[in-house]
């Protein structure tokens, strides 16, 4: 072996290439292997990143067929989007409240689903692929037709119940009178807000079960990954379920709750109103691409702090069972 | 969530039970024992009769209440499918019948005809499918020896890069899509735009859609294998491009199962890149369906919006149709295989 590798790296010598011992041997391959990806990142990710900062610092105006001009103004696309936009404000600020407000209901819902699916039962397999349909359609034309499909049921059957819940005034239309549940519940000394944040979320329900399909599936995986064997443990220890649940499978699950936080934010986000504005307000209209770049640029840089927040606070109660 | 849990402990309780009443005369036992104990001086048959009866309604009602909880979900996820699917076959009067909800009283099959006409669906499906199928074997292909480059190799900037691959998944496609805009209008001289080959390159080059997800699924994968079967390979003097073609990606076919329907669904249904690039409703279903009602209505002259409706209604059956297929039949390997792959880590 010896000879042969001295053998080789004369020959490679003569050549006149460097010789490579087997570490650096592989760490070229790996390097090929991520090559193309890498190639692709700046190529179309990095270079389109400092565009995006370069367009949002400028007047963009477009060439004959082919090109483009920038003229640089400076801040003032933002100043623009934040003081003079009739919509963005407003706009960045429902849309970053209602991801705020789904997250914490799809994580639990999720979780809570997951729990119930992982347990064997009959037609188990039916009642889990029905639970990933929402991720299947969830194309815009198609989310159209549900969105009608469902208001015609809603009309159809319950009378408007969800948005009378939402704005928590009541008709005698629906029969029930929601105020006075409502206001049961505030007697009993719940915050008023969790009770409207509680009625809204019911009758959102939908909306929820829509965005929580992956998020399912990855609980499911993380809960069959817990060994048996810390079960059986809490159960000879004498552990209720309540506390089975606290000590056992809540810490086990919650490195995923991170990855789940992280992928429903960005996929709410990716739907979000925000981004349909700096849409629209590229192409559609004005076709002012410089305020469309702020736009995506402001909006992405308060997702990520969001997120490097969010995820900071869980990864210090997070348990790594590793 | 507790009642799942609560159904082991249940099951678990009998056996310390049983034990005290086989053995009633030691005097050691713990505390709990000894409570048992002196319940157990009553008629032991009825007791245990009332505690399996107990114990079997509280089953009975935790079942009750999860299979209410699954049915009423259940519901909730396909009541708008059953009314799309009812509603694609009514015929225009049954729409503003008013005894008419769910099933049509004259049910027709001409909405679907008309909509197979407007859409030209056969061939835009086909090539629909082609573009998928195509995008999903890319995407597998290069997602994958990605992510065995991250999962196995060992090089510089490891750690900075894989970040950037993360970055990639948090950062919306939204935020660089002007800028992908323009590159593609002016790509090296040549307008790209009303084709599919930017879609194709972004693929290639592990940028396309959803990529950074589906590499991090695979390095995840890949690092759960054990690294025996590539030592095993390299003693046996394969080379490192042979080990990944022929033994890891043998290996890795749940992961594979996962992204490439994952890769398929989400292309199937993208507008996004279609919208941008501007590509032909012709060939990408997605963004043919959105065009579907107008087209209707400015064909065939008709004005009632709710009408219009229903064609829309039938041409999304007939859009998801081959997509659920494809789900059916998949779909236990997919939730085995997103179980079994390396979203989990």
């Amino acid at each position: 072996m010896d000879n042969s590798s001295n053998n080789t790296a004369a020959v490679k010598s003569a050549n006149g290439k460097k010789h490579l011992s087997l570490i650096q041997k592989r760490a070229v391959t790996g390097f090929l292997f991520v090559l193309p990806w890498f190639l692709g990142f700046l190529l179309f990710y990095i270079r389109s990143i400092f565009m995006t900062v370069q367009f949002s610092l400028s007047n963009v105006s477009l060439g004959d067929s082919k090109g483009y001009k920038t003229d640089w103004v400076g801040l003032k696309n933002y100043i623009y989007a934040f003081t003079e936009d009739p919509k963005f404000t407003q706009t960045l600020v429902s849309s970053i409240g209602d991801i705020l407000i789904d997250v914490p209901l799809v994580i639990f819902f999720s979780l809570f689903m997951a729990i119930l699916l992982n347990k064997k039962f009959k037609g188990r397999t039916v009642v889990r692929a029905i639970f990933f349909l929402p991720v299947i359609l969830n194309a815009g034309a198609v989310l159209q037709c549900i969105e009608t499909a469902r208001a015609a049921v809603v009309s159809g059957s319950m009378s408007n119940v969800s948005t009378e819940i939402v704005t928590a005034t009541t008709s005698a239309t629906s029969g029930i009178n929601l105020d006075y549940f409502l206001a049961i519940f505030e007697d009993l000394g719940l915050p008023a807000k969790l009770v409207t944040y509680i009625a809204g979320a019911a009758s959102r329900i939908q909306d929820i079960i829509t965005m929580s399909g992956v998020q399912i599936v990855i609980f499911i995986a993380a809960l069959q990954s817990i060994p048996g064997s810390m079960y059986e443990v809490a159960q000879i220890e004498g552990a209720t379920a309540y506390e089975t649940f606290w000590k056992v499978t809540f810490p086990m699950v919650t490195p995923l709750i991170i990855t789940n936080i992280v992928y429903t934010v960005v996929d709410s986000f990716a739907t979000s109103e925000v981004i349909e504005l700096a849409r629209t307000t590229a192409f559609e209209g004005a076709k002012d691409y410089g305020l469309s770049s702020a736009m995506s640029l402001v909006s992405t840089f308060v997702i990520c702090l969001i997120l490097i927040v969010v995820c900071g606070l869980i990864q210090r109660k997070t348990f790594y069972y590793n | 969530m507790e009642a799942t849990v609560e159904n082991n402990v249940n099951n678990g309780q009998p056996s310390p039970a049983q034990n005290v009443r086989s053995q009633p005369k030691i005097p050691e036992s713990i505390k709990r024992n000894q409570k048992n104990n002196k319940k157990d001086k009553e008629p032991l048959l009825t007791k245990n009769d009332k505690g399996k009866i107990v114990r079997g309604t509280k089953g009975f009602l935790i079942g009750a209440l999860k299979f209410v909880i699954i049915v009423g979900i259940c519901y909730v996820i396909l009541s708008p499918l059953i009314t799309i699917v009812a509603r694609s076959f009514f015929s225009d009067e049954d729409k503003y019948s008013p005894v008419v909800y769910l099933i049509p009283i004259h049910p027709t099959i001409e909405k679907y005809q008309i909509a197979i006409k407007t859409m030209g669906y056969w061939s835009v499906l086909i090539k629909s499918v082609i573009l998928d199928l195509s995008l999903m074997l890319i995407q597998v292909l290069v997602c994958s020896m990605v992510g065995y480059g991250f999962a196995r190799f060992e090089f510089k900037f490891k750690k900075l890069l894989f970040g950037c691959v993360i970055a990639m998944i948090v950062i919306p496609t939204h935020t660089i899509m002007l800028p992908l805009y323009m590159t593609f209008r002016n790509f090296f001289g040549a307008n790209l735009h009303s084709t599919v080959v930017p879609i194709y390159l972004l693929t290639v080059f592990g940028v396309g859609l959803r990529s950074g997800l589906y590499i991090y699924i695979f390095v995840q994968f890949f690092r759960g294998l054990p690294k025996e079967i590539e030592e095993a390979a390299f003693v046996d003097g394969a080379g490192m491009w042979y080990t990944y073609f022929f033994i890891m990606l043998r290996n890795a076919v749940p992961s594979i199962i996962t992204v490439a329907i994952f890769s398929v669904v989400w292309q199937y249904n993208d507008t996004f890149y279609a919208n941008l690039f501007n590509v032909s409703d012709k060939i990408v279903i997605s963004k043919n369906i959105v065009s579907l009602g107008g087209q209707v209505s400015n064909v065939y002259r008709i004005m009632d919006s709710e009408i219009v409706q229903l064609y829309t209604n039938a041409g999304v059956v007939l859009t998801l149709t081959p997509l659920l297929i494809f789900y059916i039949a998949l779909q236990k390997q997919f939730v085995e295989g997103v179980e079994r792959s390396g979203i989990v880590g």
